[in-house]
């Protein structure tokens, strides 16, 4: 990632300076402005203000009065932020391994010469595709409500029906199935790394005597590192901010047990028309970086 | 074991995983699909993919109004009236950012560079409260075209498209663009007749990744949409679950189904579009 910042054309030497040269060297700088515009009035300005507020009481409704550290010392004895933050560290922590390790599963499967392989590819991308809309969110709820297709399905094999959504053990896990079934982008990315390992890397080692799972360890894995490690920053980037599929599909219920801290801040900050607790959201974003 | 009948075994194997988890992956939405042309009593007493008896019901009910002012088209419409300038404002100012920044030696462009991989990870709930705030301000909530949507995106907010066109730029040879200069071209006009058409198939799957992900998004409507006949389609599709799951599953579904097509249609036109973008943000990397 940090190469794109070195590449760069070199410019010719000055010989005649001119306003139109003059303009002509520095025209990357036009370039970027309308980002760097962006940058501070979307993105740089909103950030210091959630920093400054995060130090304050303010309410959409109320003036600050009061300045301090107060809303970072709350995070450590409200229990529903800290109940908030263990859920999406749960969430995150189940979901991002499990998707990275059946993504990489699958596509170490698809890169074997395998017939057919352009399906399989659809078939598994699809759902990355559409996973993150509303519409699939209601499909999921669909097939995990009390009475729905999932307990259908169980009531073939004779087991009695599970409340999954309404089941505080079982709703987290669902949330997170509905992510674990996104693999296919992850894998998408995989697939194209697998395919640039060198051949002749896997036959020198199998003359070498190295097996399968050898090859695998010793050579792939370390040959598509950097891609593991995108796969990983981008994956636990977006498990930190799933809002869609608890908000739609549970509210956060049962018993807060699928709030995870962007459902959390946007019920504080928007319904009940409290600011103060923009602090939790720099403990949420601290914990990224 | 003969050495034959053990790699018949593995690619046995290989194939039962591969059908098997794909049936895992697809099932869910060809269920979706059976489910709504089955009458409500039929949609969870099996596991049929076929409805036995066959119904429009689903449909019909998908296209009742709500409050009398919004229905799955209009909240449809809506949605790309969201997403359609959305789309094009972003291919245009991130493929002019991206340029600046993969062709030019701007001053202190390590650390601008820096601060745009920096809000790659930036989430957006840091942010809602306050850009709530500007946007009222602005008086862009709640506006007939969108306002608070389609002007960030004038300006690349969506940084994950510059830094995706950064890294195909890398790829495009530079001496194209010095021999463009020899032949008098200034920056503008080699962005356009040299750096543009090199970058079409980055800048489709740009258009493309766009569309999906605006097309999802939720949490925007949910702060800059509050007057229910500028719902979009996501709104719309929560509404109708809140108002009629228990009850009547299969128009919920239906409307589900609905405001999802346009994104499936798009998905199997450019399939290899959307695979080449998302492989090369990570490869590349």
């Amino acid at each position: 990632m940090a190469k794109g910042a070195k590449s760069g054309s070199v410019q010719a030497p000055v010989k005649k300076r001119s306003l139109k040269k003059a303009l002509n060297d520095n025209s990357g700088f036009f370039f970027v402005l309308p980002w760097l515009i962006g940058f501070f009035v979307f993105k740089l300005y909103p950030f210091g203000s959630s920093l400054n507020y995060s130090f304050t009481d303010y309410g959409l409704h109320s003036k600050t009065t009061e300045y301090g550290i107060m809303n970072y010392l709350n995070i450590f004895t409200d229990t529903k932020i800290l109940k908030s933050l263990g859920v999406t560290f749960r969430y995150a922590f189940l979901t991002v391994p499990l998707k990275m390790v059946f993504a990489l599963f699958i596509a170490y499967i698809l890169n074997f010469k395998i017939k057919g392989v352009n399906i399989f590819r659809t078939a598994y991308y699809i759902p990355s595709i559409l996973g993150g809309s509303v519409a699939i969110a209601v499909l999921w709820k669909a097939i995990f409500n009390d009475s729905g297709l999932m307990n259908t399905i169980l009531g073939i094999f004779n087991i009695s029906p599970i409340s999954w959504l309404t089941d505080a053990n079982y709703a987290l896990f669902i949330i997170c199935l509905l992510r674990v079934w996104q693999f296919g982008s992850a894998m998408v990315i995989f697939l194209a790394a697998l395919k640039g390992v060198p051949e002749n890397l896997y036959e020198a080692a199998s003359i070498d005597g190295a097996g399968k799972v050898r090859q695998f360890f010793c050579i792939t894995l370390p040959m598509i590192a950097p891609v593991v490690f995108y796969n990983l920053v981008t994956q636990l980037v977006q498990a930190f901010q799933e809002f869609n599929a608890p908000y739609v599909i549970t509210q956060g219920g049962p018993r807060n047990s699928t709030t995870l801290i962007s459902l959390l801040i946007y019920n504080n900050a928007f319904k009940m028309i409290r600011l103060d607790l923009q602090a939790h959201r720099l403990g949420c974003y601290l914990s990224l970086s | 074991m003969s050495r034959k009948n053990k790699k018949m075994l593995s690619s046995f194997l290989r194939y039962f995983v591969l059908i098997a988890v794909g049936t895992v992956m697809v099932y869910p939405l060809l269920w979706m699909i059976g489910a709504t042309f089955k009458p409500n009593n039929e949609i969870f007493s099996g596991i049929g993919l076929i409805a036995k008896n066959p119904t429009l019901d689903g449909y019909k009910g998908a296209m009742i109004r709500y409050g009398g002012e919004i229905d799955i088209w209009k909240s449809m419409l809506n949605t790309y009236k969201i997403v359609i300038p959305k789309v094009i404002f972003t291919v245009f100012s991130a493929t002019i950012a991206a340029y600046g920044f993969a062709r030019f030696k701007v001053k202190g462009r390590n650390l601008l560079f820096a601060c745009m991989m920096a809000t790659l990870f930036l989430p957006q709930v840091v942010l809602n409260v306050p850009q709530f705030l500007m946007f009222t301000k602005f008086g862009w909530v709640d506006t007939p075209w969108y306002l608070s949507f389609i002007v960030p995106s004038l300006f690349a907010t969506d940084t994950y498209f510059v830094f995706m066109l950064v890294q195909f730029l890398r790829n495009i040879p530079k001496e194209l663009e010095e021999a463009a200069k020899i032949d008098g071209c200034n920056a503008v006009k080699t962005l356009w007749y040299v750096i543009v058409p090199m970058l079409k198939p980055s800048l489709a799957s740009c258009a493309l990744f766009q569309f999906m992900w605006s097309s999802n998004d939720f949490m925007g409507p949910l702060l800059y949409v509050n007057t229910s006949k500028r719902y979009p389609a996501a709104i719309f599709v929560k509404m109708s679950m809140d108002g009629d799951s228990g009850f009547s599953w299969n128009k919920v579904l239906a409307s589900s189904l609905i405001s999802i097509i346009p994104s499936l249609i798009l998905f199997f036109l450019a399939q290899d579009q959307f695979v080449d973008g998302i492989a090369a943000g990570g490869v590349k990397g």
